[in-house]
Order: structure tokens, then C-alpha cells, then sequence
């Protein structure tokens, strides 16, 4: 016989699911603030700063981009105690996802950092800006701008891989999906609203990216006024 | 007073000697013009003079501030000497009034509405009031150049430095960078300009200077260069340059 879908039970428990949901906005949320501040800094002082900062960007980013995140979140969350450090499991899940973004975003901003041409950066420096004036004022937009694909990209993995903070029962959504599961045995129902429910969460934020995108990179140049008149004479001979 | 003096510079790029101690001394609102082949060691000399290039040896002394082998205050320097680039470099995402406040604001700390008064003063002077609100890839490539030259002008230098600034230029808009920067030379500025525009260096320049290997083979008033060159090197390099 068929499988018979039956969502009610899971339903029923919806309130688990907002409140799962709502944690991993909080919990990616605040990874993405503290992974890209890590990024920023990394990525400046990697190309900026004096070669044993360079250095030690470079071993921090090796370490976390030939981990898997799901051993970092381990070491994070069982190891600090043993320094002292006793952290709350999404405490832990902020710290290991943040880290672990800042060292991807690290390399995403160094390679649009390093795309500006040098003429652009002398351009800065001739006009009496400092390094960082320059990174900031002339680099750090047109550098945003070829590389926002990949970055946004980036955090999209990043909301997406805060649900193996399961496995350390943060009480993100897909912990919540298990609860629910071990509950009302409806593994599948259960999952395919998790999925949607992480589907609709992308999409907001792919939104959101995008929204930004057009504040952050406005300086398209609005058409020329001779252009828009050629097109319409065009479309006038054409009709 | 000399506004400018090299004085004995060195410059090497690993072990190639590209400026065998050279010694240049230019006067308050002089136009020094700069000729040579290339590799002769002239954009270098103007981008040691900025302190864009680090000399190996000799010093440099520009504006009251001195660079040596150890470098110097370079960016109090660059506050006072302006430079000019042959690929232009506006700031593609800022628009040109942007462009050439942004130095004003965040160098020297002007607020904005002042930034904005020099600004819209400079490019007056460059002839593209009207553009203030484009972005560089709107503008034809002299109009870039001249907007590069307002956006040096606009931190009130004391010495200008042009390095081949109309060689990726069209020929036939050249004419309107020249013209500009003949304007800046009449108004006073003390100008180098490493130039491939012989007959603009013999008409406005007041004394050019001939490199080759590395060394100021031959100087003297422009005029004089131009019509009565002593060195056969320089003789070479202006005679297809006459025809």
C-alpha cells in the first residue's frame, strides 16, 4: 500500500518549528555579522598588513577551510572547557560557523581586493590618502562589486550549514525538525516542511542580499535621455 | 628658492640601474619638460619625486618635506604635489564631483560644502562644470584626463607632476589636455611633465630636460633644446620628432 502523507501531527507542533526557524535566523545572523568582520580583517590585513599578520591570517585560513565545520563545532564546544571556556551550545555554534565563514570570506574579499588595478591604488596614495584611506574610500566598493556573487554565495552555505548545529543540540530548526520527528514519527513530513521552511529562509536573504547589492553598487548610470528617444522612434517605426 | 631639488638619486629595480644619479633643480612656477626613449628613466624620476618609487640613494627635497633612501613624511608630501597619470585612474564607482572632493574630505578634512565649493571651482577651471555629476565611463577620455588634473588641483598643490598624460589619448583630443595644462602653466603652477609632446614642451615647457640611460644627458630652455641639441644622442631622438 501507498504511503499515506500526513502532515497534522507535524502541524500540530508548529509553534517548534517558528521557534526553530526564528533560532537559526538569530544564530546565522550573528555568525554572518562576526564571519565578515573576520573576513574584512583578514582579508585587509593579509594584503595590507606586515607579512607575520599575513602569515598568521594565512595559517588560520588553512586551518578552517581544510576542516570539516561539524569537527570545528566539536573542538569548539568540547575543547574550550578544558581552557575554561564553558560556552552554551549556540554559543559555541555562533563562534565555530563565524570562524569558519571568516576564513572562506578571508580569500573571497583578498581576490576581489587584488583584482583593483595598482594605477587605482596609486591614484589614492598620489593624493595623500593613507593605505587603509585607500582600501576604504577606492578599493573596497569596486572589490565588493566583482566579487558579491561568490561572497553572497558564501552565506547562503553559511545559513544553510548553521543546522549542523544540531549535533551539539543548539536549538536551531533542524534540531527542532528531530524533536518533532522523535515525537510524531512523520520523518518525512517533517523534513520536507524543514525544507521549505530553509528554502523560504534562502530566498528572503538572497532578497535581502540583492536589495543591498542595489544600494551598495548604485552608480549605474541612468540611460541617456538620446538613448531612450532612439529606442522609442525604433519601436514607433517598427509598429 | 627651488620649489623642487633632486638632488644625486639612485634607483635601481633589482639589480637594473634605471636612475644614475640624477640632480634636477626647478624654480617656483617653472614648467620642466622631460623627454627621452622609453626605459630612458623619466616616469621613474617623477614617481621617486612622489615618493611612489623608494630611491636607493641621494635625496629629494619638494614643498619643504624630504624623501631619502629611509622614504620620508610621503604623505604630507603628496598633499602638496599633485600627480597626474597617463591612464587617467578617476574612481569608476564615484561620480566625477566625488571624485575629486574625496581627497579634500578625507585627506585634508575639509567638510563637504567647502569640498564641494573647490570642486565645483577646479572643474570650472578644466572646462566640465557641467559634468559633475558623471560617472568616468560617461566622459571621453580627454574629458578624464582633465578631470584627473581637477581632482589634483582641488588639494591647492605647489607642484604638479604630468607623467605622459595625453599618450592614451586619441590624437585628436590631446589638443584640450594641452590646452589646460598650458592654462595651469600661465596661472603659475610649478609643473614636471615626462611628455612625448615635443611641440608642446618646446612651446610652453620654459626648460626641458633630455634623459638616456638613467641620466640627464642634456637640459637647457626649451628653445634652445629643440634647435640647437649638443649631444648626437639627443640629436637622434629629436630629428624623426621635427620631420
Amino acid at each position: 500500500m501507498a504511503y499515506q502523507m500526513n502532515f497534522a501531527p507535524v502541524m500540530a507542533l508548529a509553534p517548534q518549528l517558528a521557534e526553530g526557524a526564528l533560532n537559526t535566523l538569530i544564530l546565522s545572523g550573528q555568525a554572518i555579522v562576526a564571519g565578515l568582520a573576520i573576513g574584512v580583517v583578514g582579508a585587509v590585513g593579509r594584503t595590507e598588513g606586515p607579512r607575520w599578520l599575513g602569515r598568521a591570517v594565512g595559517v588560520y585560513v588553512e586551518l578552517f577551510r581544510n576542516t570539516p565545520l561539524l569537527v570545528q563545532l566539536f573542538l569548539i564546544f568540547f575543547g574550550l572547557p578544558y581552557i575554561g571556556v564553558r560556552l552554551s551550545a549556540n554559543a559555541a555554534a555562533i563562534i565555530a560557523i563565524a570562524l569558519n565563514l571568516g576564513a572562506y570570506s578571508t580569500e573571497i574579499l583578498r581576490a576581489g581586493l587584488q583584482a583593483i588595478p595598482r594605477t587605482q591604488i596609486e591614484a589614492g596614495l598620489a593624493l595623500g590618502m593613507s593605505r587603509l584611506q585607500v582600501v576604504r574610500y577606492v578599493v573596497i566598493v569596486p572589490a565588493l562589486r566583482i566579487i558579491y556573487p561568490a561572497l553572497t554565495g558564501q552565506l547562503t552555505l553559511t545559513l544553510l550549514g548553521s543546522s549542523i548545529a544540531s549535533a551539539i543540540s543548539a536549538t536551531e530548526l533542524t534540531a527542532a525538525g528531530a524533536r518533532i520527528e522523535s515525537t510524531t514519527f512523520r520523518s518525512l513530513e517533517t523534513f520536507l516542511c524543514i525544507a521549505v521552511i530553509y528554502i523560504a529562509m534562502t530566498f528572503t536573504f538572497r532578497f535581502i542580499y540583492w536589495l543591498i547589492g542595489l544600494w551598495l553598487f548604485r552608480r549605474k548610470a541612468p540611460p541617456k535621455p538620446s538613448l531612450i528617444a532612439d529606442v522609442t522612434e525604433v519601436s514607433r517605426a517598427g509598429a | 628658492m627651488s620649489a623642487l631639488h633632486i638632488n644625486e638619486i639612485k634607483k635601481y629595480f633589482g639589480s637594473l640601474l634605471v636612475l644614475d644619479g640624477v640632480s634636477l633643480d626647478i624654480a617656483q612656477s617653472e614648467v620642466v619638460a622631460v623627454i627621452g626613449r622609453s626605459g630612458s628613466g623619466k616616469s621613474t624620476m617623477l614617481r621617486c619625486i612622489n615618493g611612489l618609487e623608494k630611491i636607493q640613494s641621494g635625496s629629494i627635497e619638494v614643498a619643504g618635506h624630504r624623501i631619502g633612501p629611509q622614504g620620508g613624511d610621503l604623505r604630507s608630501l603628496r598633499k602638496e604635489v599633485g600627480m597626474v597619470f597617463q591612464s587617467y585612474n578617476l574612481f569608476p564607482h564615484l561620480t566625477v564631483l566625488e571624485n575629486v572632493t574625496l581627497a579634500p574630505k578625507v585627506v585634508k578634512g575639509v567638510d563637504r560644502e567647502e569640498a564641494e565649493e573647490i570642486a565645483h571651482e577646479v572643474l570650472r577651471r578644466v572646462g566640465l562644470a557641467e559634468k559633475s555629476g558623471a560617472y568616468a565611463d560617461e566622459l571621453s577620455g580627454g574629458q578624464q584626463q582633465r578631470v584627473a588634473i581637477a581632482r589634483s588641483l582641488a588639494m591647492q598643490p605647489k607642484v604638479m607632476l604630468f607623467d605622459e598624460v595625453t599618450s592614451a589619448l586619441d590624437p585628436e583630443l590631446t589638443g584640450e589636455v594641452l590646452k589646460t595644462m598650458e592654462e595651469l602653466a600661465d596661472a603659475g603652477m610649478t609643473m614636471v611633465l615626462v611628455t612625448h609632446e615635443m611641440g608642446f614642451a618646446r612651446q610652453v615647457a620654459d626648460r626641458t630636460v633630455f634623459m638616456h640611460k638613467g641620466k640627464i644627458w642634456e637640459q637647457g630652455a626649451s628653445e634652445d633644446v629643440f634647435a640647437n641639441p649638443q649631444t648626437p644622442e639627443l640629436r637622434n631622438f629629436i630629428a624623426p620628432n621635427l620631420k
